[in-house]
């Protein structure tokens, strides 16, 4: 942990308490009138988050794992404040704000900025680099029109950007380029956290290098706190002060990102370590857990690892493992630590 | 020695567009020999996946392969035309994508598909085309191949269709399969089940495979040698402990210290600066000139020609980074 991390640890920015989020997709005419008929349509519900807590607290870095489906980027949105849960509460400094109203939720919303994966779809075409920047702070009071361009300016040369470039379209940049100004932009209005939604994962591998440099220099200028979303466990160990490892809508196992790096409890987290490729000049034979992630519309029941799970036994299947605290902060969602699978 | 299956020499493809020429490969030579793994590393617009077309003669205009030679077991394949080369590809060339819904139509079912490889080059009949495609379905590791085989692609998860698509390749025991970033769209405990059936059928068959890349790590573990790739050219090539551990072309060192892993957590990257030049507008001299911090007069003028050391190695390179200052 950084100096600047040190400082502020104790204050808690945002904590998700029993959030789930559920996305149903209602029966059309067509279907309804089927069913008057005696067709079995039913609404399809997606549970994509469910039950899961989670803090950041000041500068502090968690990163949040999982394989695609597994309900870390909507977990990230919820953080963001871009859903709200289906249940639970998101606390923002203390105050509940899952039930507030706009005005209230003003500090929430442009405290917690969010960095989208694909710079293209998240930067408007048609809008010039400056005014995409500058058009936040500018409709928050934060600067006026008159001071807008050194405002952007500012900010421009703060994530490695030339400030001739404000009149620019987004189609004029590289990608590495447009990485810097979706975060110019998430950083205009002055946010606490940042949620980084696989902010690095279409990144070349030297363009993503520096793109984590950066957001490492900004955490250590800023005291900014991050919310790391991504698949990439090289990404996640290197930048990270704690993790979170999700499958399919539930934390499995949560830590100090050191400790789960070199003492994994959880058979998928274990897997998931085992399957990174490294960077060793040897050959290797890639061994694998089988089997995919299950669809998250019909989770299986119990443990949602079980039907991949090397070590399971009848219980997995029967009953939803309860989260086990362990030493050092760390926390697992598995019967074996429980003690026993049968 | 017996002759390598793939020998690429000096090859050259150029696009001819509008805003003028791009050369996108200029000057890629390379050899893969029976059941050996290139891996070809590079970022984007390095030229690895335009290599990988022009070997399979798949380069539609404004492209045009300019110079140099491609031979597949000894015979020249660059000056084919197109219903030569339809003989070879497929049957002794294959090739996978990185997304499997390029090479499957989806409106036809999986049978329909691969019967229809097998018939495209051998005379059988259909019954003993379909025993061929459920065994290839089997060896990817499909469970229940034959149920499989009469489903439609969207039937099948991300993974399983790149199986499919491997099975593809693999109906005609190719001498060669190009695979172009094929697992990069996968979650990692997936890549690692397409990883480890690649390694057990390439050993099974000997076939050559050519790995092209942008991660380092995933060759790391699979290929034999690594070639790496930048603004068109190979810059180095050699074993993968060669290239991974004592890396001579600064590119290449630059590249492995941008990957998290091989830096000390928490600490800053060891960055290349900028970024890759346009393959459009690329300086007079050395393409990494602008980003080296060895370069010199010399690697302004004269672009260095990719050159064998010692070790059997090559790199391009006038000021390679000695085995000292590497590690």
């Amino acid at each position: 942990m950084s100096s600047a991390a040190m400082k502020t640890a104790n204050l808690e920015l945002v904590r998700v308490q029993k959030v789930s989020k559920r996305f149903t997709r209602s029966l059309d005419f067509a279907a309804k009138l089927a069913n008057r008929f005696g067709a079995q349509n039913r609404e399809i519900t997606v549970h994509a988050v469910d039950q899961v807590d989670l803090a950041v607290r000041d500068g502090e870095v968690v990163a949040l794992v999982g394989e695609s489906g597994c309900g870390k980027s909507t977990l990230g949105r919820i953080v963001a404040g871009i859903h709200d849960p289906s249940d639970g509460k998101v606390f923002w400094r203390g105050q509940d704000v899952t039930t507030q109203d706009g005005a209230q939720r003003h500090d929430f919303v442009l405290g917690a900025q969010m960095i989208f994966q694909d710079p293209m779809s998240s930067l408007n075409p048609r809008i010039r680099a400056g005014e995409i920047v500058g058009e936040a702070p500018r409709v928050h009071g934060m600067t006026n029109a008159a001071g807008q361009r050194d405002y952007v300016a500012e900010l421009f040369r703060r994530v490695g950007l030339d400030p001739d470039y404000m009149r620019r379209y987004p189609h004029q940049f590289s990608g590495g380029q447009r990485a810097r100004i979706g975060i110019a932009r998430a950083l205009a209005v002055n946010p606490k956290l940042l949620i980084c939604d696989e902010s690095v994962a279409a990144l070349d591998v030297s363009i993503q290098a520096q793109v984590l440099n950066l957001f490492m220099d900004l955490r250590q200028d800023l005291g900014l706190a991050y919310l790391f979303i991504s698949h990439d466990l090289g990404v996640v160990r290197h930048i990270s002060d704690r993790i979170l490892i999700m499958y399919l809508g539930r934390v499995i196992e949560s830590g100090p990102t050191k400790a789960i790096f070199e003492d994994p409890v959880h058979p998928y987290t274990r897997a998931l370590l085992d399957n990174v490729p490294r960077l060793e000049a040897k050959k290797r034979s890639f061994a694998s857990i089988k089997g995919e992630i299950p669809s998250p519309i019909n989770p299986p029941p119990g443990c949602h690892f079980h039907p991949r799970c090397p070590l399971a036994g009848p219980r997995c299947s029967r009953e939803k493992p309860k989260e086990t605290l362990l030493y050092g902060g760390r926390m697992v969602a598995c019967h074996l630590q429980e003690g026993t699978v049968q | 020695m017996t002759r390598p299956v793939l020998e690429v020499e000096n090859l050259a493809t150029h696009f001819f567009t509008r805003e003028g020429v791009v050369k996108a490969v200029d000057g890629v030579s390379f050899s893969v020999a029976a059941g050996e793994v290139l891996g070809v590393v590079g970022e984007s617009g390095s030229g690895k996946s335009v290599t990988g077309f022009s070997i399979m003669g798949l380069i539609d205009p404004p492209g045009k392969i300019v110079s140099g030679s491609i031979r597949l077991a000894g015979e020249e394949i660059t000056a084919r035309d197109d219903v030569a080369m339809r003989k070879v590809r497929g049957k002794e060339l294959a090739m996978i994508f990185q997304d499997p819904m390029m090479t499957l139509n989806p409106v036809l079912r999986i049978d329909t598909q691969m019967i229809e490889a097998v018939l495209a080059h051998d005379n059988v009949s259909e019954e003993a085309a379909r025993t061929r495609c459920i065994e290839a379905l089997a060896m990817v590791g499909i469970p229940s191949p034959a149920e499989r085989l009469v489903a439609y692609p969207h039937q099948f998860s991300g993974g399983m269709r790149q199986r499919v698509a491997i099975a593809i390749a693999l109906l005609h025991r190719p001498k060669l399969i190009i695979a172009d970033e094929p697992t990069t769209a996968l979650d990692v405990t997936i890549q690692s089940q397409i990883l480890a059936e690649v390694q057990k059928l390439c050993a099974q068959t000997g076939t050559a495979l050519l790995w092209i890349t942008h991660d380092l790590a995933v060759v790391a573990g699979l290929a034999d040698r690594i070639a790496v790739m930048y603004a068109g050219r190979v810059v180095e090539e050699g074993s993968v402990e060669h290239v991974l551990e004592k890396p001579r072309h600064p590119y290449t060192s630059g590249l492995i210290g941008s990957v998290p892993s091989a830096n000390p957590m928490g600490r800053r990257l060891r960055q290349i600066p900028g970024s890759t030049p346009s393959p459009g507008r690329l300086p007079a001299g050395c393409a990494f000139e602008p980003r080296c911090g060895f370069s010199t007069e010399l690697c302004r003028q004269e672009r260095p020609g990719i050159a064998p050391d010692a070790s059997g190695a090559r790199v391009a390179c006038h000021h390679p980074l000695s085995m000292q200052r590497a590690s």
